[in-house]
């Protein structure tokens, strides 16, 4: 009982963090059918930026917000300077180009925040009123990875409103609808994409200072992060915000039970029901376009 | 333009003329990326399909070789034969799996289906040595050559790539290519057409499959080890770097980018230690400059005046 | 047509009856990791070396030495093109490194086959001087297993813990460690309840701490790099730290990550052949100077590196610095025998591997900075621990499944 208990505790938290991880990501994908393999380096980037701030003395929230203004700045100006060029080609070739450019940009951030903050792993310090712990069945479970689970839903909730029910929302939808009748309507399309673009990179920017309590900073952290975020995205369903909520949680659960069940397993645990799923409903589980 | 290809045949034949050996070595390393990125060129550039898990089928035909010499003490050519036969299976079951979706689906099944190969390939120890590999393997003897040199090592390499790149280039110019580059482009006209879109790109998966075998064979051969980190994502990505950067959908692009990316983390990364940033860069500006990548977006530099197909 | 050929002859007498050594500098090719997540111990591997070079003013037994540093990535197959530039485009004398386990069996064919000799400054894996030796393969600091028996002796006999969970990273570097404890502490009374086996890029403890059973005496944390300071945190928060005790191998709470950690680590135990509070005149010389350049304390890399160069140093000696005579200078390199060093006297068993000192450390603050105190040395330990060298190699490697875990609930 308490092994389950405990256990669906883990899942939740990790379900949480691989929202606030691959939020920004679906954004970007389901508004603007990019997708940004930089992803992973946004997150690093953010929680470097964050555990520099604090440092420098800034309380928590002021960190999260600065990983996250700085890799929107990054990302607007990727967005302006780079990805804008390629909307001109031919889709194969823009796509191929997209995967080029947004490699190349993770290469390139990577090597930075190593030539920066140096290769050593640096532990992100917890907000202190988020410090303690939870008693149960003879462990203490830590308070601040159930603050995790609120703040994904506190994201969720954020962007979903934010969309549904703001006008720059329906812009934005509309934007990426139809974008010629938009920009005739007189919507400055191309400066909503580079909004969303940065939005999305902010979000994951946060995203890595909100995880660094828990996953610490360290070079590689990209490359480990990256997979994690496109299993959801594509499990939750590609364009989906909803469906990458919920397949953050799924992805969370199996993850917590398969490796503590199947512990032979625990390389593929994330892979293969990937692929099961994939095989049986290539739209993921909540996907509502066709892949 | 048409001294281009004589001239640069002849200076892959005089390779093994220079002096240093190190430079001979990478020469070889350069056409074992080339003759990689090539086969995934089928399915990126003309099936228009791209790949994160290209890597599952050089490991495959790789630990396959190496095992069956090894620890079957089966001789080369057979373990050869055998490695290929697998990797060509893995290849058609993976690609069932694979076709199942298009796009961004595509590329996530293939990236899932890879991780599951590398995780095998750690997880597994008692057959693959987890991650410390199957190291102290040997070369083959073709023809009774000793190939421990790095001129003969070479020139076999060349023979191989030199076979590949002809079988590949048959593909394309035949009637199946062309239905492949119609599945990427057309898809609807071609099924209009009576052809089975589905049949046609799951062949050029598995061609694509049996060629990152070849390049797992000479990877093989060469290193006289393999181990889970040549099959990681980071693996995967740069061979789609390699494919993309050269220019997919042309023959030379594919061998122009794998020269690129293995100059600069053999030769270039002695002189700069931030070569990853540079490498990073390079993608960066090759998409500035010649989003199309290398080798046309050169060629469409090199004749302004002319008219492009476009 | 003599006499113009006697400043000839006498120029080439007065060559030949020159001093056989050269004055052409030593060459030193190092490798090291300069990218990706294994960048941190492949600077502090360079920071050691380059200590060892300044106290010498960059000579060494009369000769000068040149370093050609190469970067790996860390990645095996590039550690081969690395190891082939440095013995064909610069003809190195000596190659130092390289930093992981699995680079180090992918050049050891390789290795034999140029005949080029190595000193392995941080590879532990144990079977480069066990079941795969290699005549030019030296190694200047202990194997995975070699500070984890006498971890396991000293759970069993003065600790006096009777059960423990084992919890390590899942590449073969966490397999030999544990494998090396449990063995030990199994045969002398203990029993070894839980293995637990993450992977080595997981994203979080949390899943695996929970199931660590909590009727244990304590938890044998085997983790290398970033992963120490990562489940120590986590082992804090979830409440476990203070409640059962830490056992750690020697990378759990290793000088180069102990520097970020706070009071989640103190109390952990570990063992180690080296620890940056040996008190040791020579040792603390060594830390100071690398707390000066380096603003850090010296831990396993630094202090391999370090020992590679007093290796070099001592085998280069023996040999009058002609290490062109490289049988010669083979046969010095493992007749090696350092009596004061930072890691204390180490001398080499016939396979390669040192016999040395093995420090049982318990982490504390002192003056404000964490330390690995030392609280208890087991001298003159081998890689084989007490068991008859022969015996030991006729069993498999230590593996996940070897020696099999018998007692597991």
């Amino acid at each position: 009982m308490a092994f389950w208990l405990l256990q669906s505790l883990n899942g939740l938290a990790l379900g949480g963090l691989l929202f606030l991880l691959s939020s920004g990501f679906s954004l970007i994908f389901g508004l603007m059918r990019v997708a940004n393999l930089t992803h992973g380096a946004y997150f690093m980037l953010g929680a470097y930026v964050g555990l520099s701030a604090l440092g420098a003395g800034s309380g928590f929230t002021a960190a999260a917000a600065a990983g996250a203004l700085a890799v929107a700045l990054a990302g607007a100006l990727v967005e302006r300077l780079l990805l804008r060029r390629l909307a001109a080609r031919p889709p194969a070739q823009r796509t191929l180009a997209q995967v080029l450019v947004t490699l190349g940009l993770a290469f390139i951030i990577a090597d930075g925040c190593l030539w920066i903050w140096g290769g050593d792993p640096m532990p992100l310090p917890l907000p202190p009123a988020l410090a303690g712990a939870v008693r149960m069945f003879g462990l203490a479970f830590p308070v601040y990875r159930l603050a995790v689970v609120v703040l994904a839903l506190l994201v969720a909730l954020a962007l979903w409103l934010g969309l549904e029910r703001t006008r720059i929302g329906a812009m934005i939808r509309a934007g990426v609808d139809d974008m010629e009748m938009a920009s005739g309507l007189g919507l400055p399309v191309s400066r909503l994409f580079t909004a969303v673009f940065a939005l999305g990179a902010a979000l994951a920017g946060m995203g890595g200072v909100l995880g660094g309590p828990i996953l610490s900073v360290y070079p590689g952290l990209d490359v480990d992060m990256l997979p994690l975020a496109l299993v959801v995205v594509i499990l939750g369903g590609i364009g989906s915000l909803p469906g990458a909520f919920a397949g953050s949680f799924v992805i969370g659960f199996v993850y917590t039970f398969g490796q503590a069940l199947l512990p032979d397993l625990a390389y593929v645990i994330l892979f293969l029901p990937m692929v099961l799923v994939l095989v049986l409903r290539p739209r993921g589980l909540f996907g509502a376009r066709a892949a | 333009m048409r001294r281009w290809p004589a001239a640069a045949a002849l200076a892959l034949l005089l390779v093994p003329l220079v002096p240093s050996a190190y430079y001979v070595n990478v020469a070889s390393q350069v056409l074992i990326a080339a003759v990689f990125a090539l086969s995934l060129n089928l399915l990126v550039g003309y099936a228009g399909l791209t790949s994160l898990g290209h890597t599952a089928y050089l490991g495959v035909a790789a630990y396959a070789a190496g095992w069956l010499t090894s620890r079957a003490g089966l001789g080369h050519l057979p373990a050869a034969a055998a490695a290929l036969t697998l990797t060509v299976a893995t290849a058609a079951f993976f690609g069932v799996l694979a076709l199942r979706g298009t796009g961004l689906a595509f590329l996530m099944i293939t990236l899932a289906l890879g991780q599951i190969v590398w995780g095998v390939a750690y997880r597994w120890v008692s057959l693959t040595g987890g991650d410390n590999g199957l190291t102290g393997l040997t070369r083959p003897r073709p023809f009774g050559l000793d190939l421990g040199s790095p001129g003969a090592f070479y020139l076999f390499t060349l023979a191989v790539a030199a076979l590949t790149f002809a079988a590949l280039a048959l593909y394309v110019r035949s009637p199946l290519g062309a239905a492949v580059e119609g599945s990427r482009d057309q898809p609807r006209r071609l099924r209009a057409l009576g052809h089975s879109v589905w049949m046609v790109r799951w062949l050029t998966f598995v061609l694509a499959g049996a060629g990152g075998g070849v390049a797992g064979l000479l990877f093989v051969y060469y290193n006289q080890f393999v181990g889970p980190q040549a099959l990681s994502l980071t693996a995967s990505a740069e061979v789609l770097l390699m494919v993309i950067s050269g220019g997919a959908g042309t023959l030379v692009g594919p061998i122009v980018g794998a020269a690129t990316v293995v100059v600069l983390k053999n030769v270039v990364s002695a002189y700069i230690t931030r070569w990853v940033m540079l490498l990073g860069a390079v993608f960066v500006l090759i998409v500035v400059f010649v989003p199309e990548g290398l080798v046309p977006g050169l060629r469409r530099l090199w004749r302004p005046r002319s008219r492009s197909r476009g | 047509m003599s006499r113009r050929c006697l400043p000839l002859v006498l120029l080439l007498l007065a060559a030949a009856a020159a001093p056989a050594r050269a004055q052409e500098p030593i060459r030193v090719g190092f490798l090291t990791v300069r990218s990706g997540a294994l960048a941190a111990g492949g600077r502090q591997l360079e920071e050691g070396f380059q200590i060892f070079l300044k106290e010498r003013h960059g000579t060494v037994a009369g000769r000068k030495v040149e370093v050609v540093w190469a970067d790996t990535a860390g990645q095996p197959a590039l550690t081969k093109t690395k190891t082939q530039e440095l013995v064909e485009r610069h003809r190195v004398h000596v190659i130092i490194g390289p930093l992981a386990a699995f680079e180090a069996l992918a050049i050891n064919d390789y290795i034999k086959q140029v005949e080029v000799p190595i000193i392995s400054s941080s590879a532990a894996a144990e079977d480069l001087t066990q079941r795969k030796l290699n005549p030019w393969f030296v190694r200047a600091v202990g194997t995975s297993a070699q500070v984890t028996q006498p971890l396991g002796d000293y759970a069993a006999k003065v600790l006096g813990y009777r059960r423990v969970a084992t919890i390590a990273d899942d590449f073969a570097y966490g397999h030999e460690g544990t494998s090396g404890f449990q063995r030990v502490f199994e045969d002398n009374g203990g029993r070894v309840v839980q293995k637990l086996w993450p992977p080595l890029n997981v994203a979080d403890y949390g899943s695996y701490i929970a199931q660590i059973k909590q009727d244990v005496d304590a938890v044998y944390a085997g983790f290398a790099g970033a992963n120490g300071l990562r489940f120590l945190k986590q082992y804090a928060a979830y409440g476990l730290k203070g409640k059962i005790p830490v056992l750690g191998n020697m990378t759990n709470t290793d000088e180069g990550i102990l520097k970020s950690m706070g009071d989640e680590a103190v109390g952990a135990m570990s063992a180690g052949w080296y620890s940056a509070a040996v008190d040791t005149p020579a040792n603390r010389r060594f830390v100071e100077a690398v707390r000066a350049e380096f603003k850090a304390d010296p831990g396993y890399y630094t202090a391999g590196a370090y020992t590679a160069g007093l290796f070099l140093e001592a085998a280069l000696k023996a040999v009058n610095g002609r290490i062109e005579d490289r049988a010669a200078f083979m046969k010095a390199l493992r007749s090696v025998r350092l009596t004061d060093g930072p890691v204390g006297p180490l001398r080499l068993d016939e396979y390669g591997n040192p016999v040395m000192n093995v420090y049982i450390r318990r982490v504390e603050r002192r003056d404000g900075r964490l330390v690995n105190a030392v609280i208890h040395t087991y001298r003159e330990v081998s890689q084989f621990w007490t068991y008859d060298p022969k015996a030991f190699l006729a069993n498999p490697v230590y593996s996940r499944d070897f020696p099999p875990a018998k007692h597991l609930e």
